[in-house]
């Protein structure tokens, strides 16, 4: 069969308005594939690589839009876009971790598009897997962005396990180190996951991101108050400051009293298949100064075992450096 | 007032900004359907066997084209479709379907066998004992006594083991060769010598619009309408590639979104549009996408270099030794290389220079000029290097760039070649007064927190104009002037800036006249490619020519109809004014289509090209016909040039680079229109901005499949890339070889953007050079930390 890319195929469109309708398509076709902004999901179907027969698309479900007080935190719809996560006004007064690092996704008009849960569950951007490659994670049994030769420097410099693809979701960090749980539906109800343990690696699950399988949707994140009104520090590295993903990135939450780190939580992406929490470092820092040292310290310890591919030895003391600037309280 | 050096508003502007401006995609016609292309999935193969009868048996296809029905140009010639590709993303054929969906779903029905074979995606690879050949006639072709040939050239092993335990470029014997002075003698006189390998990458020009077409046959005619840099050249080609008369093929391209080079004379896959509709008898277009654009939209060849550059204490440059290789794709033959080094010698004017290259054929994409082919990569490898001299013999960096600069009567190149002229140190005085070269040095290595400052400034030469076309005006009887402009219209606004000459010689108001261009159905002149920075100065000069042939023409029909001598008529306001009375314009045309002969056209000039005298002869007969040949003296070569000054902050501990100060100024001569002249700087400068830190491409070398094929993966510069203010300035000094003084200015500012930003990093290292292109993040933090490098010595798509 010849190949031909970026012209995409038929499929039939399914618009719910409710997440029981959605459910309830999800349930009864085979092939499905959950829409939300499209950015992620239409290159994919422009290259013809995944070809859903079925796909539902969420922008008429309004109980999975918005964003509203629960408890002490916040609640957001998955279908909330970007450009509305940054602009509200309680996210960026007590969650400004996750304002921030949802205002470096993409561009403005990807930002207007593109949604929370969208980035979220967004598949990694290995060139190999994007672009076809029978590999372990399209299903196969090889990678071919882990061999010596390979083009890998943008590939994981830990947490590999026969996959050395990384997790590029902006967004993902910040909710791991904001505490968040992630809301997920399907035909036998709803389930709650801690954001850490939202993201599955390739030890879990070479072919999936996160923990959702056909007939799941994600409808809410929930911020608890835990750390709101933290200091917080969010910076991406990236070749463009626009339109790119992060070669490395940091989200922190540290609360500190008269100088000293009283706890802390932090995540690094882009470095392995999922966000990094680094409770090594949280538990490090505890009592200790917000300075250099420290910083430097936490950036060792988190980057301690790195494992560089041919191309990407670089990744260590961007990680390193993203840490000790996100401990010592630099302003983001 | 004289329309020259004033900012006027181009007659596409209104279209553009409302989106009635209609580029090739947007165009329709009766029963159109779609046209999609089968792409390699392979670096190199043959097609052992294609059966493609289950697609054409699929409702809707209309039918397919391959290989064997287009024009297969002997080697190193470039077909539309090929059974034999040699780059992944080539195309093997393509297919007609009622809508795009059905097209591509058909393609995947075609049932294609291919065989592999050899494939190079580094020269380097390809010059080694036993290495691959891109080709099977081989990898380099060369002009023997007996014509060309190709040869399989292979180094010896010990050249690269030599190279790997030095550290530098492989250098075996080279194709090209060529020197002046004493290089021995220049390196025994400096004080100061360096040596460095350097290496710069391929670039995707990626225009805004890809290469779409729609074509169509009527009574055996041909109707295209595409995307080009140059409108009577693209008629002229695609007459020839079609194997028809220019006046049987009609060629429309009012708008183009973009060349860089890409679309000099229009693009070759156009034929297949064309032949495709002539084959299914219905009008067919075909859109392509952006991942068939970053295959067959063509590139700037990549470096794999090395110099060696001696300077006197005073800062005067005595040698320059200079080995490149090129990386030059499957097809055709790019000078980049041998540019390269003419470049260098005109900038640097060494006492003595060795320049010695090669080009190799390599299995990816075809290569084509992009802006300032050749002298954007030098100009961003060696700035940096200069910078380093004038660091260590503690001189002023802009000072050791006029130090060596070039004057009017300097020789350079293996002609030993002169200039029109050379307002160098006039263009670097303007630009160091406008950036505050003296204030910004201070902030030289200034540190803020983690951040350091870097101040850079790059230089950057290009031929600036070509001469010897053609002028065709006409005024009709409504008393306006008719331009016809045969360049292209790709953003720049030469078709409307060179007319001002002509305007400006019959005293117009720019209100008097009307432009035609972009539809050879309208009758174009025998033009310039809108390429090299040609046309400003090429016509400029065919519109003045063309101007005075019609002035003399309206004071002789004034003279016949009114009285007295023709030259005591006078040509101002729209009028004709002399001892006799006055006439109007309007008049005058009328006049001259009673009188006939060479007033109204039917009777042309003998030494205009035979396209012009075509397209005049179409005219003859409407109205009063300027027509003239540019026989104006030229001599020497025309080169512009643009000086870069950069502020970045560069980040120490993440490689992160931030731009935050731009300022290009230019020796282009007369400054036709200002705020197109800064939109030339910044724009060129912004696509250097990208050069220098982002774009490149990287391939797997096992497979030979490339992966910076999408927009996001290849990473031109975004507007966060660039500087929120730029400036600019211009010496504005008249170029003597050239009635209405002005040199190009398109390609220059793209080395200025891309060295200034080079020279700026190096700068906020401490002076070291990276040698390397681009300075990405990961590049710039190995260096910072100390560790590996992410890419081997010489690796060239990494």
């Amino acid at each position: 069969m010849a190949v031909i890319r970026d012209m995409m195929p038929a499929f039939e469109l399914f618009q719910p308005t409710s997440v029981d309708e959605a459910l309830d398509v999800l349930e009864r076709h085979d092939n499905t594939w959950v829409l939300a902004g499209g950015l992620d999901s239409m290159d994919w179907f422009k290259d013809r690589i995944k070809r859903p027969d079925v796909v539902v698309e969420l922008g008429s479900v309004s109980e999975l839009t918005g964003i509203r007080a629960s408890g002490d935190g916040l609640e957001i719809g998955a279908m909330t876009s970007l450009r509305d996560v940054v602009a509200n006004e309680d996210v960026r007064s007590r969650f400004g971790l996750l304002a921030d690092a949802a205002a470096q996704v993409a561009t403005p008009q990807i930002r207007n598009q593109g949604t929370l849960g969208g980035n979220l569950i967004q598949d990694t951007r290995c060139w190999y897997y994007r672009g076809g490659w029978p590999c372990y994670r399209a299903g196969g049994n090889i990678c071919y962005a882990g061999t010596p030769r390979s083009m890998n420097r943008e590939h994981a410099v830990t947490g590999q396990s026969r996959c050395v693809a990384v997790n590029g979701a902006d967004t993902a960090g910040a909710l791991v180190a904001l505490g968040a749980q992630m809301l997920v539906r399907s035909a036998g109800g709803e389930r709650v996951y801690e954001a850490e343990d939202f993201f599955v690696g390739p030890e879990i699950d070479i072919e999936r991101m996160t923990v959702l399988e056909p007939g799941d949707l994600l409808t809410h994140v929930h911020i608890p108050g835990d750390w709101a009104g933290a200091r917080f520090y969010w910076e991406t590295a990236r070749d463009r400051k626009s339109w790119d993903w992060a070669l490395a990135s940091v989200a922190a939450a540290i609360v500190e009293s008269n100088g000293t780190i009283e706890r802390a939580r932090i995540a690094i992406n882009g470095v392995a298949p999922t966000p990094v929490r680094l409770t090594d470092v949280e538990d490090l820092i505890q009592g200790m100064p917000a300075n250099d040292d420290t910083g430097m310290a936490a950036g060792e310890l988190a980057t301690r075992g790195f494992k560089p591919l041919r191309h990407n030895d670089y990744k260590v003391p961007l990680a390193r450096n993203l840490v000790r600037r996100a401990v010592r309280g630099d302003m983001a | 007032m004289a329309l020259i050096g004033q900012d006027i508003s181009p007659p596409d502007l209104r279209a553009k900004v409302t989106g009635r401006a209609r580029y090739a995609e947007d165009f329709r016609a009766e029963g159109m359907v779609f046209a999609k292309l089968l792409l390699s999935p392979m670096p190199h193969a043959r097609v052992r066997s294609l059966d493609a009868s289950r697609a054409l048996a699929m409702p809707g296809v209309l039918g397919i084209l391959r290989a064997s029905e287009v024009n297969q140009p002997d080697a190193p010639g470039e077909a539309a479709l090929t059974d034999e590709p040699k780059y992944v993303g080539e195309p093997i054929l393509a297919l007609a379907a009622v809508d795009e969906t059905t097209a591509a779903d058909a393609i995947e029905l075609i049932d294609i066998d291919l065989e592999p074979l050899p494939f190079a995606i580094d020269p380097l690879d390809s010059l080694r004992p036993g290495g691959p050949d891109a080709r099977l006639e081989g990898n380099v072709r060369r002009f023997g006594e007996s014509g060309p040939e190709w040869d399989s050239l292979k180094w010896p092993q010990s050249e690269f083991d030599a190279a790997e335990a030095e550290g530098r470029l492989p250098m075996g014997p080279p194709e090209d060769e060529w020197s002046h002075g004493d290089l021995d003698a220049a390196f025994a006189d400096a004080d100061y010598v360096l040596e460095d390998t350097i290496v710069h990458q391929s670039l995707t020009h990626h225009p805004m619009e890809p290469r779409s077409s729609m074509a169509y046959w009527e009574d055996g005619r041909c109707y295209l309408y595409g995307s080009t840099q140059s409108t009577q050249r693209t008629h002229q080609a695609l007459a020839g590639q079609l194997g028809l008369e220019p006046d049987d093929v009609v060629f429309v391209g009012q708008y183009c979104g973009g060349g860089f080079g890409s679309k000099i004379a229009g693009a070759t896959i156009y034929q297949v549009t064309a032949l495709l509709a002539r084959k299914i008898q219905r009008p067919v277009m075909m859109r392509i996408n952006r991942y068939e654009e970053n295959y067959i939209g063509r590139a700037r060849p990549g470096f794999q270099a090395w110099t060696k550059m001696g300077f006197r204490s005073d800062g005067k440059i005595t040698g320059i030794d200079l080995y490149i290789v090129q990386d030059h794709g499957p097809y055709g033959r790019s000078g980049d290389y041998n540019t390269a080094g003419a470049v260098t010698d005109l900038m640097y004017q060494p006492d003595a220079m060795r320049f010695r290259g090669l080009t190799l054929y390599t299995n990816t994409p075809p290569r084509a000029a992009q802006r300032a082919p050749g002298g954007a990569q030098i100009v961003a490898m060696l700035e940096p290097l200069v910078d380093k001299a004038a660091r260590e013999l503690g001189i002023d960096r802009v000072e050791i760039r006029k130090i060596n600069a070039p004057t009017h009567d300097s020789e350079f190149g293996p002609q030993r070649a002169t200039t029109t002229s050379a307002f160098v140190r006039e263009a670097i005085d303007a630009g160091a007064a406008q950036f505050d070269w003296a204030g910004k040095q201070a902030l030289s290595g200034q540190r803020n927190g983690t951040k350091v400052t870097g101040v850079g400034v790059g230089l950057s030469p290009y031929v600036g104009g070509s001469s010897g076309f053609d002028g065709l005006l006409l005024i009709r009887p409504d008393g306006k002037l008719y331009i016809h402009q045969g360049i292209g219209n790709l953003g720049t606004h030469s078709m409307a800036d060179t007319a001002r000459a002509a305007a400006d010689e019959l005293g117009l108001e720019w209100d008097d006249c009307a432009v035609i261009w972009g539809d050879s159905s309208q009758h174009h002149p025998y033009s310039a490619v809108q390429a090299g920075s040609q046309t400003i100065h090429a016509h400029t000069r065919a519109n003045y020519a063309a101007a005075l042939d019609m002035k003399r023409k309206l004071q002789e029909v004034a003279a016949a109809a009114l009285g007295g001598a023709a030259s005591a008529y006078r040509v101002e306001g729209a009028r004709v004014t002399g001892p006799g009375g006055s006439m109007g314009f309007a008049q005058a045309a009328e006049r001259a289509i009673a009188m006939g002969g060479e007033y109204s056209g039917q009777e042309l000039p003998e030494d205009i090209n035979n396209y012009t005298r075509g397209s005049a002869t179409q005219l003859a007969g409407q109205g009063l016909m300027g027509v003239a040949r540019d026989n104006f003296s030229h001599e020497g070569s025309t080169w512009s040039w643009v000086v870069g000054f950069a502020v970045v902050e560069l980040d120490t501990e993440t490689g992160d680079v931030v731009l935050v100060d731009y300022t290009g100024s230019a020796d282009c001569g007369v400054v036709v229109h200002p705020r197109s002249l800064a939109a030339q700087i910044h724009g060129g400068s912004v696509q250097g901005f990208g050069q220098a830190r982002s774009q490149k491409w990287v391939y797997d070398p096992k497979w030979g499949v490339p992966f910076a094929h999408r927009l996001y993966t290849a990473r031109p510069p975004g507007i966060l890339d660039v500087p929120l203010s730029m400036d600019w300035a211009a010496a504005g000094e008249p170029d003597p070889q050239t009635p209405i003084g002005a040199k190009g200015i398109g390609e220059p500012p793209v080395g200025a953007g891309s060295a200034a930003v080079t020279s700026a990093i190096a700068d906020a290292l401490g002076g070291r050079c990276l040698c390397r292109i681009p300075l990405t993040t990961d590049v710039i933090l190995a260096e910072l930390e100390g560790r590996a490098q992410p890419h081997a010595l010489t690796e060239i798509h990494s």
